[in-house]
């Protein structure tokens, strides 16, 4: 029957957020292709966090069909060559039509490794997919030139197809822990660990880091700011939100705030729910990073900033002025119990 | 220590102004540039060849005039420039333009490390790095904002993930591609300049590459661009001046509004 796949991933033992995501859009395609979703995720039962049955299954109640855990020393983080072997094994063997993962770091680095493997298509950073009648190709939609035109791209000769998706661009299905699906562990073939690469570990506890990709909300700041201490009042409206903390180049490359920070062409592109932003002018570069956010709110001085132009909530003031007021707002409604 | 770095040459985006009544790009007198973010794997070759001597080969695919990014490359102190140029790779995506590239590096030889830039500003995919250590079956890194440690046979790179950094060491040969945390990129130097004003630079084409046929520019891209069309401009656009106390008081309300009615104040927004 036909296949379509998505590649999940975890951290620590716990399936990721973007993982539900994207079955959420693989089951989607299923049903328009009358084909089977098939989850693939990667463990290593002699880790310090190996996937428990109950993260498997967790797999189904969110869409997917059957679970295909790959098993195997040192399978559980991320190492693109033996991710990659092993999936061409496995595709070679079981001929998906479709595989997608999302457009993480490591979806990003994997996918066009396998897609060279496999002889496939892939499209970077979709934001649309959709199966064509008939001939039941995916139709893989993307943001291009600085998500300033939108191109549809297909693969009509070979398979599988494959693609990225944005992290953000879709909501994970609610758990259904009636749905039913097979749950298989399989044995990952040791010939394919390749020995020229060794993890050597994460760092995960850098000061000012921030993990913006995967924030529902991110709170940027830029030079309007005019000091590295200012970002405190940002941190308080972030803080007020439960949102990151973004900024554009000029904070950045003045040092008052670390490079993970970014958002922008030299940064990271980003698709939140929402994007408040404060002294930040809106260069086509940073833009190129937050063209598929949600909803965007600006907040500076200049009626002229080009980011009034795309935010949907604009307010021209001193973002000084403007931000505390919008904190003791959002404080006031918490303690008023605000989440009816 | 003998570097590859693969480049792209692109159009200027701090140039590109959008027309705002059609939504569409203005290219007329778009300058070509070297893709800002390879200038970074150019910066990463420069500090190692710093470190360790050797040669930085500079490649790039693309129309004849790309042989303006090699020098721009050549400029700022690498080597030597080769361009992979043919009408056959016209259209390539990322898969072709990968595989031809591969063709060129097996052709030169010798490298220890390949660089890339994370993505191209254009294409904006960043498969091509990936896909390109596919092709030559050598190991990869990407996002790598620092090297850690470089030595005769194997580097340690810190690559930047979700979660914090990665580290990983690598056999040699491998490729990296880089972030802009690895450094901010020199200027051109004069002498680079004269150098790279008088350079040869090495031309390859499809049949020079043993190309096989099937595999070169749109006809052997696996991907088609089948629909270009514009976003929809759904973002409605309110907006509020705050010049005294009343007017930034009513914008905060506005504000909070707004959220509210888009469900962006409930948990897990
Ligand atoms: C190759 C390349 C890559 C780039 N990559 C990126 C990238 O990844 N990300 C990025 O952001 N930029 C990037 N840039 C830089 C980009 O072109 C802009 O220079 C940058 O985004 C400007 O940052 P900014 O908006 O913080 O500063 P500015 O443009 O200086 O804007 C500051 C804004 O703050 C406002 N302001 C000042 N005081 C106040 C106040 N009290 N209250 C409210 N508003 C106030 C001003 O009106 C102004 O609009 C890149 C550029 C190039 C050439
Ligand atoms: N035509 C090309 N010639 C040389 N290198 C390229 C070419 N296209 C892409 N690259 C390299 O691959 C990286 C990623 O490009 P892309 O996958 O197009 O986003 C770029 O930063 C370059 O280092």
């Amino acid at each position: 029957m036909n296949q379509i796949w998505t590649i999940s991933e975890q951290y620590q033992g716990e399936i990721k957020r973007v993982s539900f995501e994207l079955l959420a859009r693989g089951r989607d395609l299923a049903d328009q292709a009358g084909a089977i979703l098939v989850a693939i995720v990667f463990s290593d039962d002699n880790s310090e966090h190996p996937l428990a049955d109950a993260s498997l299954k967790e797999l189904i109640s969110r869409g997917a069909d059957e679970v295909v855990c790959i098993q195997g020393t040192g399978l559980s983080v991320f190492q693109c060559e033996t991710w990659s072997k092993n999936l061409a094994a496995l595709a070679r063997a079981r001929k998906p039509s479709v595989i997608i993962a999302a457009a993480t770091s490591s979806g990003r680095t994997l996918m066009p490794h396998l897609a060279v493997k496999l002889g496939a298509g892939l499209t970077a950073d979709c934001t649309e997919l959709s199966i064509e009648p008939v001939t039941g190709n995916l139709l893989q939609t993307r943001p291009a030139i600085g998500g300033n035109i939108m191109a549809t791209i297909k693969t009509p000769d070979r398979r599988p197809q494959m693609a990225t998706v944005r992290p953000k661009s879709a909501l994970p299905l609610e758990p259904d822990y009636t749905r039913n699906g097979l749950v298989a562990r399989l044995a990952a073939d040791p010939t394919l660990t390749d020995p020229r690469v060794e993890v050597l570990g994460l760092e995960s506890d850098i000061p000012d880091f921030e993990n913006i990709e995967e924030a529902g909300i991110v709170v940027a700041g830029g030079r309007g700011l005019k000091k590295s201490d200012n970002f405190r009042i940002l941190r308080e409206l972030a803080d007020a939100l439960g949102a990151a903390v973004g900024a554009s180049r000029e904070a950045v490359d003045r040092g008052w705030i670390s490079y993970p920070h970014q958002v922008g062409l030299s940064g990271k592109t980003i698709s939140p729910r929402l994007y408040i932003c404060a002294g930040i002018s809106g260069a086509i570069q940073h833009l190129a990073g937050i063209k598929t956010a949600e909803t965007i709110v600006s907040i500076n001085s200049d009626p002229e900033a080009p980011i009034h132009k795309l935010a949907d909530f604009a307010i021209v003031g001193d973002l000084f002025d403007i931000v505390p007021r919008i904190v003791k707002r959002l404080e006031a409604r918490k303690t008023k119990g605000g989440d009816r | 220590m003998n570097i590859l770095a693969a480049i792209k040459q692109v159009p200027d985006t701090d140039k590109v102004r959008m027309d705002p009544d059609s939504g569409t790009m203005i290219r007329a007198g778009v300058d070509t540039i070297v893709n800002p973010l390879d200038l970074y794997a150019l910066e990463a070759a420069l500090k190692l060849r710093e470190e360790h001597g050797g040669t930085i080969t500079v490649l790039t695919l693309g129309p004849p005039s790309a042989e303006r990014a090699l020098r721009e490359a050549l400029s700022m102190g690498c080597d030597a420039g080769v361009l992979v140029t043919d009408k056959a790779f016209a259209g390539s995506d990322t898969w072709a333009t990968s595989y031809a590239l591969s063709l060129a590096v097996k052709k030169l030889g010798g490298f220890d490390l390949i660089l890339a830039g994370e993505r191209a500003t254009d294409g904006d995919t960043g498969q091509v790095g990936p896909g390109l250590a596919a092709w030559l079956d050598v190991p990869v890194a990407t996002y790598v904002g620092s090297i850690e440690s470089s030595g005769e046979t194997e580097i340690v790179v810190r690559r930047l993930v979700e979660e914090g950094y990665q580290r990983l060491r690598l056999k040699l040969p491998c490729l990296a591609t880089v972030v802009k945390e690895i450094g901010t990129p020199r200027l051109p130097t004069l002498r680079g300049k004269k150098f790279a004003r008088s350079s040869m630079i090495r031309a390859l084409n499809a049949k020079d590459l043993d190309a096989e046929e099937g595999f070169l520019g749109l006809r052997g891209s696996p991907t088609k661009v089948s629909k270009i069309f514009y976003p929809k401009v759904a973002r409605e656009g309110v907006m509020l001046r705050a010049g005294d106390e009343a007017e930034a008081e009513k914008a905060a309300d506005g504000l909070m509004a707004f959220l509210e009615t888009r469900g962006l104040l409930a948990k897990g927004a």
